[in-house]
Formats: structure tokens, sequence, C-alpha cells
């Protein structure tokens, strides 16, 4: 297991929403970046987290920019760093609306130009911070603000347009498994170029389950295989913690949907759908993970 | 002030031909300018450049509308285009053809600035270049030194054919 | 050191002297050759910076801003539906007091499709906090964005500056121009709020309405403290480099009964307009306004005058716009010209027309009004 610094960059002040798994997810990337670390910010459920000015919250510089704009705000501070000679961690933080959605472009032109940075992409599924409207990520079945009767589409697949771009590292983690976060942080500032990490966050109202449930729900997730804990150097896939064990053996996808209210308009069809595309996936990662394809 | 209007087909150089012949006047002590008139390029298209000469600032940047030469690189463009539109009393035509034709009893300057051009290889992409012999001849007209059109050659290309080009334009010219 | 180039070359090796840490540029017609130079400049060592080719003019002023938020001077262009489209980092760019330098071309928006020159881009963002400068000549767009580096970076300004120039007019037209080496104009650049990891701090944090209104009066101060050190930063220019800018250029404008405003290579050609009708005894004037942010005081200059105003833009539902701000800063009634249009051909004579024609307090439009 890893040595997680005692040093605090997340002070204990942040205005999130009770049982939030966000301030835990920063305080772990926080903690293996170090204090030589830029934060940069879209508009996001961090914007408010963060607190209210003349305070923050955060103990390190936060730069906070218009949604679309993060990647590219991260791609001129990342040159402006190198050109002067500093090996400051140039770290964008958005929520899933800022990076599967408005924040795409920059994200891919970012990668594509080789860009020294870590993009990580907090995901709790949709657009919380305005109260939970569907975005590109919100799983089919799940009822949002703007899909009262549940989402028709599946989530958008940001890992395989985000490999197409054959980024240096890129990992998945969830807030449930901390230590496992920490170590890929970690491992990804280690390596220059785009980076890029893919984390799902648990949100209490917008998922509508109890605040204290935030590490169980995230637990669910990567044990039923909806949420897959993986790393990809290189090119070369590998799972990680306990998505090596529910690669072998899951619970179903449904003990997972009925522990929260959003999936309460999830149709049989969709559950199955939704199982369908677990049993799928692991296919095809089994594959990947062998070299196969 | 002195304005030339010069037609030519995309691609030929015409505009390139406008910045030297521009250069060139500076070097001689003249303020001048040049402009490519821009519609949606492409090549083979029609295009105009226009080009200014004084001996004071030049403060005009809209079109020349009644030139005092009009120089034409493809004599096949007169098929499509008026090119003595608003032409100054006593204004003179410089034409890209080996023969001289009848224009309006304008004074027209004739040179075969292909021929030249395909008489040393100065060949780009398939068109011969046009816009080096075509100072040469510009030299011997009277509008610029043959000093600085050599200078300003030689600033825009390294390829030393281009100053022969203009040189045997010079030569060729019958004022 | 004497060159023949264009608008858009002179731009870009006035950003090569400049010294910029960081260029980011996304290539628009017809700015496009600003964004090339600076590649090949780059490109040939003649610039030691980093250059990022961007994917969208969003992007551009996106990363200009990650650059100068680290303290690095940086430095961008665009035109047209670029300027638009980067509209909303506009606003970030000066509401987080950021130095930055930008060329803009001036041109049409579509639809259709038009690439010619027009105003209406740049002054559609004449309230974002950017300071703006119309160029006439290409040496004055090469002077003009050397001292906007000075201005913008000046810390009782700290906002960004963009210099306009008409597209293709300006941008394609070929005139010598004089560079400088700018190293004893242009001090380093100095941002105090740059970015500091050994004193870390929350920026763009969220601002109640307790607060955000002291942010807005703040900008507004910046842009008031700016109109005399444009002044100092003009002076210093003519004293070390012999050229002469003011907030506006005036031609035989003090005993003038009649005055036309423009801006761009309008307000030059309309210069040899003036000429035409002195000789024939109308006693005519010129002012070419020159920075349209910060306006100049131009009250005392007017007053009892005829007014021509010349717009290559327009408000739609209040007129052109230059003729708007005159109006409210002047009380003056201008005969308000809309000319110029998408790159519509206006001659001197043309403009001479406008004047001996012209009807204080109304529009007329260029080849549509009678």
């Amino acid at each position: 297991m890893a040595e997680i610094p005692d040093d605090e960059y997340i002070l204990k002040t942040t205005s999130a929403c009770a049982g939030c798994s966000i301030p835990l997810c920063l305080r772990y990337i926080t903690k293996a970046a170090g204090p030589d670390t830029v934060l940069v910010i879209p508009a996001c459920c961090t914007s408010v987290i963060q607190g209210l000015y003349p305070n923050t919250a955060v103990n390190i510089p936060i730069y906070n920019v218009a949604f679309a704009s993060a990647a590219a705000v991260a791609s001129g501070m990342s040159e402006a760093f190198r050109a002067a000679g500093k090996k400051t961690n140039v770290i964008c933080f958005g929520g899933d609306g800022g990076t599967v959605d408005i924040g795409i472009q920059a994200l891919s032109g970012a990668l594509e130009r080789g860009t020294d940075f870590l993009y990580i992409c907090y995901d709790n599924e949709a657009y919380s911070n305005t109260g939970m409207q569907r975005s590109g990520a919100t799983p089919l079945g799940a009822a949002t603000t703007t899909t009262p009767t549940g989402k028709k589409e599946f989530k958008k697949d940001l890992d395989a347009i985000v490999n197409a771009h054959n980024p240096v590292y890129m990992a998945t983690a969830c807030s449930a498994y901390p230590v496992d976060l920490y170590n890929k942080v970690e491992k990804a500032l280690s390596i220059p170029g785009p980076k890029f990490m893919h984390i799902l966050a648990p949100c209490p109202p917008g998922w509508r389950y109890p605040s204290d449930k935030t590490v169980a729900l995230g637990k669910l997730a990567v044990q039923s295989g909806m949420w897959v804990l993986y790393e990809r150097e290189n090119g070369k896939m590998s799972l990680t913690g306990a998505s090596k064990a529910a690669a072998k053996k899951r619970i179903p996808v449904e003990d997972y949907l009925k522990a929260q209210g959003r999936f309460k308009t999830a149709t049989k069809e969709n559950v199955a759908e939704l199982q369908q595309m677990v049993e799928n996936n692991f296919k095809r990662i089994e594959k990947e993970v062998e070299g196969i394809c | 002030m002195y304005e030339i209007r010069l037609h030519s087909r995309g691609g030929q150089g015409g505009v390139t031909a406008a910045k030297i012949l521009a250069h060139a006047a500076s070097l001689d002590g003249k303020y001048s300018t040049a402009t490519p008139l821009y519609g949606a390029e492409r090549r083979g298209a029609p295009v105009v450049s226009f080009i200014r000469l004084d001996d004071k600032p030049i403060k005009v940047y809209s079109q020349v509308r009644n030139p005092d030469l009009v120089i034409v690189l493809d004599p096949g463009i007169m098929n499509m285009v008026d090119v003595l539109q608003g032409m100054k009393e006593g204004g003179e035509v410089l034409i890209n053809s080996p023969n001289k034709p009848e224009m309006n009893g304008h004074r027209v300057y004739n040179i075969d600035l292909t021929g030249i051009a395909l008489s040393l290889d100065l060949v780009v992409a398939g068109n011969p270049i046009l816009n080096t012999p075509l100072l040469g001849a510009l030299a011997k007209v009277g509008l610029v030194s043959r000093e600085s059109v050599k200078k300003a050659i030689s600033a825009a290309f390294s390829d030393e054919r281009n100053a022969t080009a203009a040189l045997k334009a010079y030569e060729e010219l019958v004022i | 050191m004497l060159n023949v180039g264009t608008g858009n070359k002179a731009v870009a090796l006035a950003a090569r002297d400049a010294r910029p840490g960081v260029v980011a540029a996304y290539p628009i017609t017809p700015q496009t050759e600003i964004v090339e130079e600076i590649a090949n400049q780059v490109g040939a060592g003649n610039l030691d910076a980093r250059y990022i080719p961007v994917e969208s003019e969003h992007s551009a002023m996106a990363a200009c801003i990650g650059v100068a938020a680290t303290g690095t001077r940086t430095f961008t262009a665009t035109s047209s539906h670029g300027l638009v489209y980067m509209c909303e980092m506009l606003h970030w760019a000066a509401g987080a007091r950021l130095p930055i330098v930008m060329a803009n071309a001036n041109r049409a928006l579509g639809p259709g499709w038009n690439i010619g020159s027009e105003h209406s881009d740049s002054l559609s963002m004449r309230d974002s906090g950017w300071l703006q400068v119309y160029a006439s000549t290409v040496q004055e767009a090469y002077d003009a964005t050397i001292i906007a580096f000075r201005i913008a970076e000046n810390e009782n300004v700290l906002l960004p500056v963009m210099i306009n120039l008409d597209g293709f007019l300006l941008t394609h037209i070929t005139q010598a121009f004089e560079s400088v080496d700018p190293s004893g104009y242009l001090p380093d650049i100095n941002t105090p709020h740059a970015i500091d990891i050994n004193n870390p701090g929350g920026y763009g944090t969220l601002t109640a309405n307790t607060e955000h209104f002291k942010f807005r009066h703040d900008i507004m101060k910046g842009m008031k403290n700016s109109v005399p050190i444009i002044e100092r930063a003009e002076e210093e220019f003519a004293k070390q480099f012999g050229r002469k800018y003011g907030m506006t250029e005036d031609y035989m404008a003090e005993d003038a009964e009649v005055i036309i405003i423009a801006m761009g290579t309008l307000g030059k050609e309309m210069e040899v307009a003036v000429d035409k009708l002195r000789e024939e005894g109308i006693k005519a004037g010129s002012v070419r306004v020159r920075w349209f942010r910060p306006f100049p005081d131009l009250k005392e200059k007017f007053e009892g005058k005829d007014l021509i105003v010349i717009d290559r833009d327009y408000s739609f539902g209040f007129g052109g716009i230059l003729a708007n701000e005159l109006r409210a800063k002047t009380c003056c009634d201008p005969y308000s010209v809309i000319a110029g249009l998408g790159g519509q051909d206006v001659t001197y004579d043309d403009i001479a027309v406008f004047v001996r024609d012209r009807k204080p307090g109304e529009e007329f439009w260029f080849g549509v009004s009678e």
C-alpha cells in the first residue's frame, strides 16, 4: 500500500453537499500531486465546492475558467510553465458536462497536441451543479430533471474517445477507492505528455441515495461492473483493484440500480440492456487485457 | 500618383508581381502600395491587383478606377474581363504576348513573358513564372530602376534564374 | 530596419519583436498570414517562443489566458467569426485582468459568407473590457502592436488590447514600414497577480452580489487609467522611434467647418477627400478615431462643427456605432453614413459626395439610399 502523505491541500471548509464524493477525490489528487500544482477548473460542482470569495478551501493555486475552455487554458499554462523551465503540474479537474459535452473539443485539441498535463473528469453522470439535468454521461434509464421518465440513450463512451487520441497514460478510478486513485494520479504525473483520468463520483442529491452511502454506492458500481477500474499505459491496458475480482464474478447490475432513486423509472428492458452492456464490456476488456485486440 | 491595374489568373503570380513592384519602387525612394483584390481565390480564376506609386505618402485604399497602366499577364482573360475599363486618357497597356494587339488606340507594350520563363525552364507546379520577367519589362518602361528590381527579386526568390528572366525581358522589350 | 510587406506581416513582426513567451493562434481569412508568419519566425529561430496551434479561436483565447495567468507575455490574432467565437473568453481575459495583446483583421460576419472588411466584429465586442485601437497604415499596425504591450502590461491598466486592421485593405496591402528593437521600450512583463505556487490563491472564484460589482468597478478604473498611460506610451514611442500617434489623428480639423470622422483605412482615404473639398472652397477637415476603447474626449473639438460620420458597421435598431458613440459623448447630431460594409469599395470621391450632400441628423446607406 502506498504511503499517503499527511499534507492536506483541501481544507475542511468546502461548500460541498453533505456526502459529496468530490472533496474526497480532490483530497487524494492533491496529496498525490503536491504543492507544485495548479488546478484548472471549468464551470462544475467544484466551482462551488472550493468556497466563496474571498475564501478558498484549496491550498494550492486554483484557476477557474469558462465552461468549454479548461483543457485549452491548461495548454497555455503548461506551455508557459515549460517555457519558463518550471515543472509545475497542470491538472484540469472538470465534471462530466464540461468534459464529455461542452468541453470535449478543447480536450481533444489539447490531447492531440501532446500537451503536458493531466485532465481529470469527475463523473457524477449529470449536470449536477445546475440541479441534475442530463449529460452525455448520464446512463440509460436514469431520471434527471430533463429526462424525467429516464434517459433513452446509453452513456457516451468518453474513454474510447480519449483512447483514440493515444494519451501516454489514461486510467479510471472511483471515489470509493481512494488509494487506487492516489496511485494513479501519482503515476500519471510522473509521465510527461497528455494524461487522462476518469473518476466515477457518486452524487447523493443527484442519484437520490442517503448522504452516508457515497462510498457504498461507489463500491456497488465497481462490484457490479457498471464502473471498471483500469489503467492504460502506452496503450497497454490492465485492470486494477476491485475490478480484477469483478472481471471474474460480479453482483447483478440491479443491486447497484435499486440503491438509487434515479433509476426508479428504469424499465425491465433498461435493466437487461445495462446488464448486457456490462457483459459485453468485460468481454471486450478481457480481450484487450490479453492483447488480442 | 501613378496607378496600375494588373490582370492575371490565380496561380500566375500576379499578386506577387505587384508586391515585388511595390518593393522595388520603395527601394527607388518612392512611396508605393500593392493590393490584391480578393474574391473567392482559386487557381485559374481572374485576379486583379492594384499598384500605386507616388512621391508622397499614399492615403488611398480604394480600388484603382482609372489606371495609368494596365498589365495583362494572360491575354485569354480579355474574353472575360474588360481590361480597358476606366483607362485614363493616354493610359498604356503592357501585355504578355508575342504580338501587339490594337487596344482602343492606347499605347501597347508587348512582350512574350511566357516564352522567356519557358526558355529558362522557370516553371513552378506547371505554371511558367511570369512575375520576375514582368519586373524587368516594367524597369524598361521606366517605372522602376533596374537595380531596385534586381534587389527586390533577390529578396523574394533565391533562384537566380529569376533575375536572369528579368534581365532578358528588359532587353527584349521594344519601347 | 526597413521592411516592405503587408499589414499582416507587420503585425507578425511586431509580435516577434515584442518577444512573447508563448503564442496560441488559429488561422482565419484574412488574418492567416499573421499566424503563418509567426510560425515561420518561431521555426526559423528568430522568436524563442512556444507556439500552440489550437483547434479553435475559443481555445486560442483560452490558451492565451492560461499563458498570461502565469505571468508570461502572449499574443494571438483573429478575425470576424473567430473573434465572435472567442467572445466568452474575451470577457474572461479582461475580467481576469490579463494583459493579452491580439490583432483582429476586421471582417464582415455571415451569412452570406463575406471576407471583406467591416468593423462589426470588433465593435460587437466593445463592452468586453478590451482596449481597442484601429490602424490605418502598415506602419501604424506595426507600431500599435508594440505600443499595445506596454499599455496592456502597465500595472495601472492590466487589461487586454485589440489592434484592429481592415481585412484585405490593410492586412493584404504591401507598404514599406520600419521595424524597431523595442527592448528599451517594453520593460519585462511583471504581472502582480500571476500564479505563484508559493502564495497559492483562488482565481475567478465564486463571487457574491456583495462583491462582484467591486471587480467591475476595478475594470472601469483600469480603463480610465489607460487614457494617460496610452498618451505616455505613445509619447515615449515618438521619443524613441520618431513616430507620433494620439487618441485621434486630425487632418486640417482645427479651422474646419465640416469634419469627417471614420476609423481604419477610410480614415486615411478621407484625408484625400478633404484636400479635394478644400480646393472647392469647402472648409473640410477629418478626425480619424484611433482608440475606440477608451473612447476619446471630442466634445470641444467638435463644438459648432458639421459632422459626417462614416460607419463601416451597424447596430441594428439603433444606427451606425461610431455615430452613436459620438452622439452620446458630444451631443452632436451628425450625418451618419453607413459605407464599406463587407468590403464595399468607398473612394475619396464618394466621401467628398457625402460631405457635399450632407443632411445633419439623417442616416445614409451608401449604395442603397437615394
